[in-house]
């Protein structure tokens, strides 16, 4: 990696911080299990550099250890989004109208 | 167009459905959209990434994605009860994939064209990250989970000792970026990280959870962001730093609602500070029976709920909720207060709540309970303690001094259901069980609530 791609990719780890902050900021505190379930769903994106590891099958140790890479972050994929739509489905308004 | 431009395009659509997925969490209303968008923003990084040309074989990711679903799912229909050490593991589960990933590219490139001081230095950062949170998140899973003892562990020289060895992994990582081929370093590195990650928890009392977790979840999110600078890929380095500042917020606003700091909070072992001081004097309570409690809830026009992790250690959410039911079938308007540090994690109370089938407007945030409690007839605490502690506003040398309380002493009456005498988690006595106003009801808050009801039905139903 050159400099100018450290550049680049620092700029878009800036704002994509930025905007986390100001997107995040908005949650209620009512939810906020099911914003830290959401988010560590979302951080299981390390799926897609553990395929690449697993897929190449450059060594047996890279193969070994991509291929438990993906399985750990497809715990968090199935698990995150599921327990995520599931507390979701709990917060009802009150029924009586009132 | 070749097949890696078009990878390109999906990532950018990926990283717009994880934006908007964070968008539309911020309201009930719009949620569960979020969290269906969410989804589409992961088929579509995974479909994308399966597209990738250098992929020689799918046997394993297969299998790989086989065993993750089947862990996974169960994972998912975990009882909202165990909500605060699930989230500990799947954060200790998204460390360890960047950690491995880190790992497996750092053996691939080491010594080769590949590997720059650029790629090194990022490389190092998120396999120290990924390890420390890895088994950082194990350790809090443990002491959620009761495994462990949940109490703080504090030895002299333990601060010291913590950020040597955070050091030398640190300073290994910038041997290394010199001098990437030694491996044995490499190795040497990691086994710090996951050494520091057990040793950063060992002092962390279970009041300090909801700053931990939410600390851990940032972590796990910076290693994945990491990941991206190493394998030069954006859409990881937007999730990843979308994770990172909404751990950053949570240990914010978590901090925020004890009135402490970071550095505090890992360094400074909560609940060893205090329990000299509250052995000496014998100070007066007055305690009453549940059919008493109930009258006095009946005849209440308002009742303020103030739940805390006894709540949820005892499982009373439902009789709360048989409570609640049968409160406002009389005309009680019964509301919930929500302190921000309730429980073991950010927001652990009203999942629970929601659980048991409590309407979400009735739980009320920290402001807003505190606007309506001097019109409230019945406060009534529910395995809360610190949160409610009067001392926290005037007593300057008590150690929750300045942390923002619900003062439910404001309300007419005080009802605090507790199994003793015995001061909480912070290992503070709490002046507001003293009051004239509080009655002390003595008992497991799940039967207890359960006997509320059953005198609460008799009176009303008489």
């Amino acid at each position: 990696m050159n400099i100018d791609v450290l550049i680049s990719h620092a700029w878009v780890f800036l704002l994509a911080t930025f905007v986390g902050l100001l997107v995040i900021r908005r949650v209620s505190p009512l939810l906020h299990t099911p914003l830290m379930s959401l988010t560590n769903a979302i951080s299981a994106i390390a799926v897609v550099g553990s395929i690449v590891v697993a897929g190449r099958q450059e060594s047996t140790l890279s193969t070994v250890l991509g291929t438990a890479a993906v399985a750990a972050s497809m715990i968090n994929i199935v698990g995150g989004y599921l327990i995520t739509y599931r507390m979701l489905s709990m917060f009802k308004k009150d029924k009586r109208g009132k | 167009m070749g097949a890696e431009s078009w990878i390109q395009i999906v990532y950018v659509l990926s990283a717009v459905c994880f934006i908007l997925a964070l968008h539309w969490l911020s309201s009930v209303p719009t949620a569960r959209r979020g969290v269906l968008t969410g989804v589409l923003g992961m088929a579509l990084a995974v479909g994308g990434t399966l597209l990738n040309p250098g992929l020689v074989s799918y046997k394993w990711i297969a299998v790989a994605f086989v065993i993750g679903s089947v862990i996974g799912v169960p994972m998912a229909m975990m009882p909202m009860t165990a909500v605060p050490q699930r989230t500990a593991l799947s954060h200790a589960f998204g460390a360890l994939a960047a950690a491995l990933v880190g790992t497996a590219e750092y053996f691939l490139r080491a010594g080769t064209a590949h590997m720059d001081r650029i790629t090194m230095g990022a490389l190092a950062i998120e396999v120290i990250l990924g390890f420390l949170t890895f088994t950082a998140s194990l350790m809090a899973f443990g002491k959620l989970q009761e495994i462990l003892p949940q109490r703080p562990i504090t030895y002299r020289g333990q601060n010291f000792v913590n950020l040597g060895i955070l050091g030398a992994a640190v300073a290994l990582g910038g041997y290394l970026v010199v001098h990437s081929g030694s491996t044995s370093l490499f190795l040497l590195m990691g086994g710090l990280s996951l050494a520091f990650g057990i040793l950063l928890i060992i002092p962390i009392g279970g009041a300090d959870m909801p700053t931990v977790i939410s600390l851990l979840n940032s972590y796990a999110g910076l290693s994945a962001a990491a990941m991206g600078f190493v394998l030069d890929n954006k859409l990881l380095i937007i999730a990843g730093s979308l994770d990172g500042s909404s751990g950053l917020i949570l240990s914010i606003i978590m901090c925020k609602a004890m009135n402490r700091s970071f550095s505090n909070v890992l360094f400074g072992a909560f609940g060893q500070v205090a329990a000299t001081a509250s052995a000496a004097e014998q100070k007066s309570h007055r305690s009453a029976s549940a059919e008493e409690a109930a009258s006095l809830l009946v005849n209440a026009s308002s009742v303020m709920v103030v739940p805390g992790y006894g709540m949820a250690a005892a499982q009373a959410q439902h009789k709360v909720r048989e409570l609640y039911d049968l409160l406002t079938e009389k005309g009680v308007k019964m509301r919930f207060a929500i302190h921000p540090v309730a429980g073991r994690m950010p927001g652990h109370m009203n999942v629970l709540l929601a659980e048991a089938d409590i309407p979400y407007d009735s739980l009320l945030e920290l402001e807003e309970a505190n606007s309506e409690l001097p019109q409230t007839d019945v406060a009534l605490v529910i395995g809360a303690n610190d949160v409610t502690n009067p001392a926290a506003r005037h007593d300057k040398g008590s150690p929750i001094y300045g942390m923002p309380i619900i003062d439910t002493d404001k309300a007419r009456t005080v009802m605090v259901i507790k199994r003793s005498m015995n001061p909480g988690f912070a290992g503070v006595d709490n002046e507001l069980y003293y009051l004239d106003r509080t009655l002390m009801l003595f008992g497991d808050a799940k039967s207890f609530v359960g006997e509320l009801v059953k005198e609460a039905e008799i009176q009303s139903g008489g």
